[in-house]
């Protein structure tokens, strides 16, 4: 059965199957059963029995809860803010004859930056401290708003400056996906549009956004399922102890879960993950049925 | 008369359609330099503060736009009393290593879906793509206990074996082989030269830009990677910038002293900033292929 170039084909494969088996379709299996072993301990790697109370217990912790909040609201606020603007810059360049090179690279910049570091210069712009206010917060001043502290003061607060953040690096994305798309518009139909004589908005809503569908859905489904793992911006801002603040995401509570002061819990972090696998799942499903409706694949 | 009529028509739709026009453009303008400043700005304000003394820094209560008496104290500073060097050794041998080990990974992979035939392959190739839909966090618990139980916490190869899979390329580069006409292998059999050599002297070349665009890619993941390197190491001397900035900003030079954290941002900033300055049109082609994030 195995001829020669059987066995080629697979001695080739050999290391990427090896590298996958054992760090992706291994650890597939092995979370499931993590998720369901009781009481496992780490330590001695032994567990007391088979069910539902790792995923019991997740919910009903109020680290949880807390996380499950704030990761809804960040998707919520950022996904459609981010597809919006980015559409907004998108069609602003797409007009564009000079300095749109310019202009895209400038924009196209968060992208290779490390969130880690670049958090550090949010922090420092809108954190309040016995020195200074902060950039922002004089910025507030000077327009008569009295001084906030973004970083450990009120919860909407930390969740604004979280937002934008959020947005400042998933930006650059989401524009160069819609340049590309508007770019790849067939420009007759906007030639015959104009000499008809039709209105910008007109040709917007019955050309562009028609011809783009495909893109902006694309967006919308990458956008949810990266914004539901927000995890490395938050910690740039307020820190690796989330919990302390408040403002920890489903993926920080796995992590939580796994390794640090809190951690040593590979089951409850287990089934933690399914959770989020299962709402991720679940919204993109929902998204694609939408997108089936509403997007015209040409 | 109705010609005239239609003449005066045509004229008020052009003027308002060249005033609408005038708008369009200053409001295109106006947002986009608005958008370019909130981009560049804390480009600026790190760069900025980097060079304001520690004491003038702590001195502005409202901070100022420049500084006329720039110091490098805070560069000196960066790397003698926090382990930045350390840190940037650690990311450019975790990147380089990881990134070249990926790549032969992908080559080979790719070229057997691409070229070479043989029993299974659909279905391998079916089960590989169906992978691309498994997120990280589902697969990092087991990984950590995997890398923990085979006592390679704090090393590199504890570091790099976790990182080396990445389905996505193995796709990306199997597309890009198989737009090599088949003759051309058809005819290298012919002349007796063995695979090895034919996906060495042939398809490589051929598929370089992708290869360099691949290569570019990993070079970013890997130099901005977070959340492995965190799980994996507690031993400052296996950090990676990441980590390193974070550690930094917890305890390093006393908490307060922020031109000095600014300094080391800028530091482990720059490689990726020259890096993207240098190849920025092959950057943004390639992950408008199919990167994603965000």
């Amino acid at each position: 059965m195995f001829n020669k170039n059987n066995l080629k084909g697979w001695i080739y494969l050999l290391p990427a199957l090896i590298f996958t088996g054992v760090f992706m379709v291994y650890p597939l299996f092995d979370v499931l059963v993590y998720s369901f072993e009781e009481g496992y301990n780490f330590a001695s790697q032994t567990y007391n029995g088979i069910g539902l109370f790792n995923y019991s217990y997740v919910l009903h912790d109020p680290y949880f809860l807390q996380a499950l909040k704030n990761t809804f609201i960040l998707v919520i606020i950022t996904v459609p803010f981010s597809t919006g603007i980015a559409l907004l810059i998108s069609l602003a360049l797409n007009s564009l004859k000079k300095f749109k090179d310019l202009f895209q690279t400038i924009f196209f910049l968060p992208y290779v930056t490390n969130t880690l570091a670049v958090g550090l210069v949010f922090m420092i712009l809108f954190k309040k401290t016995a020195y200074t206010d902060g950039l922002v917060n004089l910025l507030l001043n000077s327009m008569g708003i009295s001084s906030i502290d973004f970083i450990e003061g009120p919860y909407w607060a930390k969740m604004f400056v979280l937002c934008f953040y959020t947005i400042w690096i998933v930006l650059p994305f989401k524009i160069l996906i819609l340049t590309s798309a508007l770019a790849s518009v067939n420009q007759d139909y906007y030639n015959v549009a104009r000499v008809d004589g039709t209105s910008r908005w007109r040709i917007f809503y019955r050309i562009t956004l028609p011809m783009i569908s495909p893109s902006l859905f694309y967006l919308v489904i990458t956008g949810f399922i990266g914004a539901f793992k927000a995890y490395s911006d938050v910690v740039a801002l307020f820190g690796t102890d989330l919990n302390a603040a408040g403002m920890n995401t489903i993926v920080g509570y796995i992590y939580d879960m796994l390794y640090g002061n809190s951690g040593g819990y590979p089951s409850f972090a287990s089934a933690a993950a399914l959770i989020l696998f299962v709402i991720v799942l679940t919204i993109t499903v929902i998204n694609l049925l939408v997108s089936k409706e509403n997007v015209q694949y040409q | 008369m109705s010609n005239t009529n239609d003449l005066k028509k045509i004229k008020e739709l052009k003027r308002k359609s060249t005033r609408s026009n005038v708008i369009w453009t200053v409001f295109v303008f106006v947002l986009l330099t608005i958008w370019s400043i909130i981009v560049l700005f804390p480009f600026y304000w790190m760069v900025l503060t980097s060079f304001k003394s520690y004491a003038s820094y702590n001195s502005e209560y409202i901070p100022r736009f420049f500084t006329l008496h720039p110091t490098i104290a805070n560069y000196i500073q960066a790397f003698t009393a926090v382990p930045l060097t350390r840190y940037i050794n650690n990311t450019v041998i975790f990147t380089l290593i990881t990134t070249i080990l990926m790549m032969i990974v992908a080559v080979l992979a790719a070229f057997s879906f691409s070229r070479l035939d043989f029993k299974g392959k659909d279905l391998v190739f079916t089960l590989f793509l169906s992978l691309m839909m498994i997120p990280n966090e589902l697969v990092i618990i087991t990984n950590f206990v995997t890398i923990t139980d085979a006592g390679l916490r704090n090393s590199y190869l504890g570091l790099i074996l976790p990182s080396i899979t990445s389905v996505f390329y193995i796709y990306l580069l199997k597309e890009n082989f198989e737009q090599i006409p088949d003759e051309l292998y058809k005819a290298a059999k012919v002349d007796g030269t063995s695979d090895f050599k034919y996906l060495w002297k042939v398809m490589i070349p051929i598929c370089r830009p992708t290869i360099v665009t691949v290569l570019i890619l990993k070079i970013i993941e890997c130099w901005n990677s977070y959340v492995w390197p965190r799980l994996i190491t507690d031993d400052e001397n296996y950090f990676l910038v990441s980590n390193g900035i974070q550690t930094i900003r917890e305890s390093g030079f006393g908490r307060e002293n922020i031109p000095a954290m600014m300094a080391a941002v800028v530091i482990i900033s720059i490689p990726l900033i020259v890096l993207f300055l240098i190849f920025h049109k092959k950057i943004m082609e390639g992950v408008s292929r199919g990167g994603t994030k965000g």
